[in-house]
C-alpha cells in the first residue's frame, strides 16, 4: 500500500484503495451519481449501495471462473453484451471469460425493473465500481503473497502478475474466501478512461449468435421434462363475465390434461401445444360471455379525454421575464393528439411455471422478476420466499406489456396442476387485445416570439392516463383481475418529475423566460395503459418539436438555427450541430414532393441527447408519407458499446416511424377492435428508409445516459416537420396516416 | 404416422395430420428457428422453405407436406460453422431481440437461391411478409446484400442449398 506509481495507476486498473481514493478525486466524479440520492454517499453508485456486498456482484471460484450477477435483464437492447464489457474492463479479463446471470429473484441483486433506458446508468454504473472494486482486493492480495508494491503488480487475463514473472490466478488469490462479505465502498478508484481496452469497442452482441442458428435462446424455447401447454380463454373484453360454460366439451378432446376455471378466469392445459390451442378453441365456442359497454367513443376520444377526471399538477411555473411577454409580435397556439399504441411483440407473451412442493418457479421475461414475485405471491396468497422469478428473455418488449400477466398466468395454472411444468404463451389477439397500451394523449401549446426571433413565453398542457402500472400488487396482474376473488389494480400513482411519465419531457430544455406547463393526470382511463418505450416523451416531444417549427415559421428563421438559438446546454448543441451538418441540413437539394425536418430531446431532460434529422416523401394524390433518410446524433455519455448505441438508435428512429405514421388501436364501445396485424398495421418493408445513419458522441468519464428511448420523440417530431415541409400542411394528430394527409392537403 | 423431411433427414411424426408444421417442429422435433408469432400467417415468424420456397409454417398443416424438402434456419448452418445467411446477419449484428430474425433469414434464403445478385427493390418485395418490431430492417437489409456477396464467392462454403443437415 506505499509508494503508488502514480502514472501506472490508471493503466494498471484498481489501485491500492484508500490511498487511491484521496490521491484521485477527479476520476471518483466519473461515473457515479455525485449527490446524495436517498440516502447513497457520493462517489457510490445507487444499485450498489443498495446491494453492497461485493459478492452480490461478482463471483470468483477457485478455478478462476468468474460470474458477474446483474438485476437487469436482457431485453433485446443488448445490455447483456455491455455489461460484460463494463465487468471486463475493470476486472481485466476477456468479456467471452465471465459468465452473466440475469434478474433472477433467488441469484441476483433486486434491480427492481429493467426499464427507462437506465440499466447502464444503474446496473452498469454498479458493476463497474464493484468489479474495480474486486480488481484492487485481487491486487492487495498477490501484493501480500508475492511481497511487493500493489502498484508494482498487474492485472490482466484472470491473473494478477509481479515483475519478477510470479502470477497467482484469481481463482487462487479468494480460494480462502477473501471475497466473503466484503462491502463496496464510496470512492473506489476507477480506470482512466484512457486506458479502457474493452469499454467503448463495438463487441459483437454475444446473444446474437445463438438466435440465427436456432439455439435456445428464449423462454419460448424452454422445453421442461414431463411440461404441459397451456392456453388461456380471455374474455372478448374488458369486464365480460363468464354466463354459462360446458368445460366438459373440451376436456374430452385429445391429450387435454384438463381445464382450470376461477371465476371469470378459464384456461385448458394439455400435453401438446396444438392440443391445447384446439381446446382453448372449442371452450371458446363453448363459453357464454355477458359484455359491457365499458370504452369510450373513439370518435370523440379526445375531447372527451379533456372532460375525464384528472388531477392538476402544475409541474413548472417560471416567470423570469414576465416583461418579455409583451414584446410578442407572434402568437401561436396548437393542440395534438395521440391514439393509444401497443408494444406489438412479434412473439407473444410466454411464460412457464411449475408448482412443486409448496413452491412455485416462473419463468418470465417480464421486466422486473422482483415485482413480479410480488405481485404473484399475493396473487396467490403464498409467502414471498415461496416464489421464485427467473428472467428468460422473450421477443423484445419495448416497456411494460403482457409479459407479467403471461407470468401470471402460468402461475395460476400451474398451481392447479402441481409437479409439471405449464408453458403458457398468448395467442396473437391477447397480446393485441390484453396487454397494456401506450395511452392515447391531448395536449395544448401556446407560444409567443419577439420581433428577434426568440421566444418570450410558451405555455403547454398535457392530458394524459398512467404511464406505469407495473407489478407490485397483485392488482397489476390482468388475469388476477378475472379471477373469483378479483384482485383490483392499485390506485395508480403519476411517476414524479423529474422523470414524469405523462408529462415526460412535458418541460422544454429550451432556454425559454416564461414556462407554464400543467399535466392533467387521469387516474381511470377505461382502457389499460402503461409503460410504452419513452412513456409520455413520445408525444411530448413530438408536440414540442413540432411547435417549435411552428415558431421557427413566424419567426422566419431555419428550424436548426431556430433550436439552437434556444439551447444553452454545449452537449444539447453538439447532437443538434452534429446531426444537422451529417445530414446536410442547410445544402440538402431535395426532389419534388420531399420535405426535411428536425427534432430534437433529451430524454427525461437528465438522460441521452438525441438530435434526428430526416427525409420524408409525400405522394400528395395519396396523402401517402415515407420517410426516405435519417440522421441522427446521440450523446448516451461514456459510450460502452457505440454498436450497440448504433443499434438501438436506428431501431428507435425506425419503431417511432412506424408508430408516427401508422400506428393505432381502434375500439368500439365494448371491444378493441385491431385484434391482429392487419387490423393494426405496422412498418413492412415496403416502406423502410433508403437509409438510416446514426452518430454517436462518446463522452469518456462521464456518467451513462442510457440509449433504448431516446430517439422516439425526436423522430416524431422531425416527421411531421418533415411532412410540413414536403406538403405545406402541418398535422397535429398521431398518426399521421396516409389519410389525415391527404385529407390536409385537399386534393 | 406421417414422414416429414426436414433438412435432409426424415422423421416419423406421430401427429394430427391438421396440425400446422410450426407445432412439429418446435415441439416433436425440439427445433427453435421457426417461432409462433400469430398464427395467422400475418409476420413471417414461422417462416420455413417448402421445396426452396417461403412458406409460413403456422397455417401449414403437415398433411400437404409429406414428401416436400423442409428446411429451416437449423439447416442453413450451425453457431460453428454458419451458413452464409446467417454469417451476415452475425457480421451485420442484424439483430436486436432477434425474435423475427430467422424468419428473415428464411425469405433472404428463398430470394438469394432465386435471384443471386437481388435489387435493393428485390430484396425488399422478399421480405414484405416479415414484421420486425425492434426496427432492425436496415441492418436487415444490409445483412441481405452481404449474404448475397457471400453467396456468390467461394470462400463463404457450401451454400446447402442440397438441404443437407449441416448440424
Amino acid at each position: 500500500m506505499n509508494g503508488p506509481v502514480l502514472s501506472r495507476r490508471g493503466f494498471l486498473g484498481g489501485g491500492a484503495l484508500v490511498v487511491g481514493f484521496t490521491l484521485f478525486p477527479g476520476r471518483l466524479l466519473a461515473q457515479a451519481p455525485q449527490e446524495g440520492d436517498g440516502g447513497t454517499p457520493p462517489g457510490m453508485p445507487k444499485a450498489l449501495n443498495s446491494n453492497p456486498l461485493l459478492e452480490s456482484w461478482i463471483r470468483i471460484d477457485a478455478d478462476g471462473g468468474i460470474t458477474v450477477f446483474t438485476g437487469k435483464a436482457e431485453l433485446g437492447q443488448g445490455i447483456r453484451t455491455a455489461l460484460l464489457q463494463v465487468a471486463a474492463e475493470e476486472l481485466a479479463v476477456d468479456p467471452m471469460a465471465i459468465t452473466l446471470v440475469t434478474a433472477d429473484t433467488g441469484r441476483t441483486p433486486n434491480e427492481s425493473y429493467t426499464a427507462g433506458s437506465q440499466s447502464m446508468q444503474e446496473s452498469g454504473t454498479a458493476i463497474l465500481h464493484a468489479s474495480a472494486r474486486v480488481a484492487a482486493i485481487l491486487r492487495d492480495l498477490a501484493a501480500k503473497s508475492f511481497g511487493v508494491p500493489a502498484d508494482n503488480l498487474k492485472l490482466a487475463q484472470g491473473a494478477v502478475a509481479a515483475p519478477d514473472g510470479r502470477s497467482l490466478g484469481y481463482g487462487e488469490l479468494v480460494a480462502g474466501g477473501e471475497l466473503e462479505g466484503v462491502r463496496a465502498q464510496a470512492g473506489t478508484v476507477l480506470k482512466d478512461p484512457a486506458s479502457y481496452s474493452v469499454i467503448g469497442r463495438d463487441l459483437p452482441r454475444v446473444d446474437i449468435p445463438a438466435k440465427v442458428t436456432g439455439g435456445a435462446a428464449y423462454v419460448q424455447d424452454m422445453r421442461l421434462s414431463n411440461m404441459v401447454h397451456a392456453r388461456v380463454v380471455r374474455p372478448p373484453s374488458y369486464g365480460a363475465g363468464i354466463r354459462e360454460v360446458d368445460t366438459a366439451v373440451a376436456e374430452r378432446m385429445p391429450g387435454v390434461v384438463g381445464t382450470f376455471r376461477d371465476g371469470n378466469y378459464l384456461a385448458v392445459v394439455a400435453e401438446r401445444e396444438w392440443q391445447a390451442i384446439n381446446a382453448m378453441r372449442v371452450l371458446a365456442q363453448a363459453v357464454k360471455w355477458d359484455e359491457h359497454e365499458t370504452l369510450p367513443d373513439q370518435g370523440t376520444l379526445f375531447r372527451d379525454i379533456q372532460t375525464l377526471q384528472s388531477d392538476e399538477r402544475v409541474i413548472q411555473d417560471r416567470r423570469d421575464d414576465p416583461a418579455a411577454v409583451g414584446g410578442a409580435v407572434h402568437r401561436l397556439d396548437a393542440e395534438f393528439h395521440r391514439g393509444f399504441q401497443i408494444h406489438g411483440s412479434i412473439g407473444p407473451s410466454c411464460a412457464i411455471g411449475l408448482f412443486r412442493d409448496g413452491a412455485m418457479t416462473v419463468w418470465s421475461h417480464g421486466q422486473g422478476m422482483f415485482p413480479l414475485r410480488s405481485a404473484i405471491a399475493e396473487m396467490l396468497r403464498m409467502d414471498e420466499a415461496q416464489v421464485h422469478c427467473i428472467h428468460t428473455e422473450g421477443s423484445g418488449c419495448y416497456g411494460h406489456n403482457g409479459a407479467d400477466d403471461a407470468g401470471a398466468d402460468a402461475a395460476l395454472i400451474a398451481r392447479a396442476f402441481p409437479g409439471r411444468p405449464v408453458r403458457v404463451q398468448w395467442m396473437r389477439e391477447d397480446e393485441h387485445c390484453w396487454e397494456p397500451f401506450g395511452s392515447a394523449m391531448v395536449s395544448k401549446a401556446r407560444g409567443g416570439v419577439d420581433a428577434q426571433g426568440r421566444i418570450v413565453d410558451y405555455q403547454y398542457e398535457v392530458w394524459s392516463a398512467p404511464h406505469s402500472t407495473r407489478p407490485g400488487g397483485a392488482g397489476a396482474l390482468m388475469p388476477a383481475w378475472h379471477l373469483a376473488e378479483p384482485f383490483k389494480p392499485d390506485p395508480p400513482k403519476p411517476i414524479p418529475q423529474p422523470a414524469g411519465g405523462g408529462d415526460r419531457n412535458a418541460i422544454p430544455l429550451y432556454a425559454i423566460p416564461n414556462v407554464r406547463i400543467v399535466h392533467r393526470y387521469i387516474p381511470d382511463m377505461p382502457v389499460r395503459t402503461s409503460a410504452l418505450r419513452g412513456l409520455g416523451a413520445f408525444m411530448n416531444v413530438f408536440a414540442l418539436e413540432s411547435f417549435m417549427d411552428e415558431m421557427a415559421a413566424a419567426a422566419d428563421t431555419d428550424p436548426v438555427d431556430f433550436r439552437l438559438r434556444h439551447l444553452e446546454d454545449p452537449r444539447a448543441r453538439d447532437v443538434v450541430t452534429m446531426a444537422a451538418e451529417k445530414f446536410g441540413w442547410s445544402s440538402a437539394r431535395l426532389p419534388a414532393g420531399h420535405g426535411k425536418g428536425f427534432g430534437f430531446g433529451r430524454y427525461k431532460n437528465y438522460a441521452a441527447y438525441c438530435a434526428v434529422a430526416v427525409e420524408v416523401a409525400v405522394e400528395r394524390e395519396t396523402g401517402a408519407a415515407r420517410l426516405v433518410r435519417a440522421v441522427a446524433a446521440i450523446d448516451s455519455g461514456q459510450a460502452v458499446n457505440p454498436d450497440g448505441i448504433r443499434n438501438q438508435t436506428e431501431g428507435g428512429i425506425v419503431q417511432s416511424s412506424s408508430w408516427t405514421l401508422m400506428e393505432q388501436v381502434t375500439f368500439d364501445r365494448t371491444r378493441i377492435t385491431s385484434r391482429d396485424w392487419s387490423a393494426y398495421p405496422i412498418l413492412r418493408f415496403d416502406h423502410i428508409p433508403d437509409s438510416v445513419e446514426v452518430h454517436v458522441i462518446d463522452r469518456p468519464g462521464k456518467p451513462y445516459l442510457g440509449t433504448g428511448e431516446a430517439a422516439q420523440g425526436p423522430t416524431a417530431g422531425a416527421i411531421a416537420n418533415a411532412i410540413a415541409d414536403a406538403a405545406g400542411v402541418r398535422l397535429h394528430e398521431l398518426p399521421l396516416t396516409r389519410r389525415r394527409i391527404k385529407a390536409a392537403v385537399g386534393v | 404416422m406421417i414422414t416429414l423431411s426436414v433438412n435432409g433427414r426424415d422423421h416419423q411424426v406421430d401427429a394430427d395430420p391438421a396440425t400446422p408444421l410450426l407445432y412439429v417442429l418446435r415441439d416433436d422435433l425440439e427445433m427453435n428457428a421457426a417461432k409462433f408469432g400469430c398464427g395467422l400467417g400475418q409476420c413471417g415468424s414461422c417462416m420455413v422453405l417448402v421445396d426452396g420456397a417461403p412458406v409460413v409454417s403456422c397455417v401449414t398443416p403437415i398433411v400437404v407436406l409429406e414428401g416436400r424438402a423442409i428446411r429451416t434456419v437449423e439447416g442453413l448452418g450451425t453457431v460453428d460453422d454458419p451458413g452464409p445467411v446467417q454469417r451476415a446477419f452475425m457480421e451485420e449484428q442484424a439483430a436486436q431481440c432477434g425474435y423475427c430474425i430467422p424468419g428473415f433469414m428464411i425469405s433472404a434464403q428463398a430470394l438469394l437461391e432465386r435471384t443471386p445478385s437481388p435489387s435493393d427493390a428485390e430484396i425488399r418485395d422478399a421480405l414484405k411478409p416479415n414484421l420486425c418490431r425492434c426496427g432492425t430492417h436496415m441492418r436487415i437489409m444490409k445483412a441481405v446484400r452481404r449474404a448475397a456477396g457471400f453467396m456468390q464467392t467461394a470462400d463463404a462454403g457450401a451454400t446447402t442449398s442440397n438441404g443437407e443437415d449441416r448440424r
